[in-house]
């Protein structure tokens, strides 16, 4: 890990800024399909009009700028600069060195490319060596199994089971709690760079 | 149906009075040991004013989805904590909640077992909660068996999250359902 290493660029995408204009239209189509959304978050799932979104990101910005605890990003190809997705540290626990982590891929037609798995490393990257945080913690409700692979192939692994914490289409479902320390992503990040 | 569902064998649950919760969380925040049994976030003392506007914003920003309580002695109506569910996910009947005994002598006596026994009565039984999660941290065995005995079971450790006097400490999440408190308050 050197200074000049880019800490927002991957292979196919990049972590970016919010684009108001551009970004509302592609995330209100996000809001629309509910089967992802409800893999994203535990709020009831409702479609947002390009103009709710833009609301929206005037709020994250505004928490960013407040709370200094909060770091969204947008993940954009690299080719086209197109938004595929948002990666998010949140509550950003700095005399502890812990956050929550979250990554989302809006359209179903853009998952299964990897690009989950890069912003996931970039945004563990940042967090481990601009930040210098010493844990990240992420929630994945256990339905969302492609979610759940994803961590636990990057290192995460399960600390809390919240029983029953999830009600979706009549049935109860689990939250797990995955976590991951400093000192296992160096020990996987040193391994990966000396394959 | 007819009994008061806020009260218990030793304490009562009363409304959030901002004023005087305020006045006595700035007394109670003085005790660097109260603080660090119930919050993560770095010690520090807070004025009366510093904690009423942060009650005030946390009331105003969570009015439909957090309810909080002073704990008050049945004996002599003495103010001694506050408890409160707050995060409540409505769809999915999810919440969490907290609690603090701010008065020293009331420590190690029931009294905190007593308040979550009436809060969790009154999450599934007026809220009609599905269940209700909380978490504590490793070196507050104290708190670990009142959460036991209140029915809680334990759901895994959020290994070092928290920094404190010079080591990483786990934070502890328990769970309890509405089944599983129905078959033990039957």
């Amino acid at each position: 890990m050197e200074i000049k290493d880019p800490l927002f660029e991957g292979k196919t995408i990049r972590l970016s800024s919010i684009n108001y204009e551009k970004d509302a239209e592609i995330e209100s189509r996000w809001t629309h399909d509910p089967e992802t959304m409800r893999l994203l978050r535990p709020e009831p799932v409702r479609p947002l009009t390009p103009a709710q979104v833009k609301k929206k990101y005037e709020a994250i910005e505004k928490e960013e700028e407040e709370s200094k605890s909060l770091f969204h990003f947008t993940i954009r190809l690299c080719e086209d600069d197109r938004l595929v997705g948002i990666a998010r540290l949140n509550w950003v626990d700095w005399a502890n060195g812990n956050a929550h982590l979250s990554i989302a891929i809006g359209d179903p037609a853009d998952q299964g490319h990897g690009y989950d798995a890069e912003a996931l490393n970039l945004l563990m990257n940042y967090a481990f060596t601009e930040l210098n945080l010493y844990r990240l913690s992420a929630e994945i409700v256990e339905f969302n199994e492609a979610g759940l692979q994803l961590f636990r192939k990057t290192g995460f692994v399960e600390e809390v089971r919240r029983q029953q914490a999830q009600n979706r289409s009549g049935q109860r479902w689990d939250v797990l709690h995955l976590g991951i320390l400093r000192s296992e992503w160096e020990a996987l990040a040193g391994a990966l760079e000396h394959e | 149906m007819n009994e008061n569902i806020l009260t218990g064998e030793l304490v009562r649950l009363t409304a959030f009075d901002i004023e005087l919760i305020s006045e006595a969380e700035s007394r109670w925040s003085r005790d660097s040991e109260y603080w660090r049994l119930q919050a993560g976030d770095a010690y520090r003392p807070y004025s009366a004013q510093a904690s009423k506007q942060l009650f005030e914003k946390f009331v105003k920003e969570n009015d439909s989805t957090s309810f909080p309580f002073i704990i008050r002695t049945i004996e002599e109506d003495r103010m001694i904590g506050e408890i409160g569910l707050d995060g409540i996910l409505w769809n999915h009947g999810d919440c969490f909640v907290g609690i603090g005994i701010g008065e020293r002598e009331f420590w190690g006596k029931g009294y905190g077992t007593d308040a979550m026994n009436i809060i969790l009565r009154y999450a599934f039984t007026e809220l009609n909660l599905w269940r209700v999660s909380l978490n504590v941290f490793e070196y507050n065995p104290r708190a670990i068996r009142s959460y036991e005995k209140a029915g809680f079971t334990h759901e895994g450790q959020v290994r070092a999250a928290l920094n404190r006097a010079g080591r990483r400490w786990d934070v502890v999440y328990m769970g309890i359902t509405r089944q599983e408190w129905q078959s033990l308050n039957p």
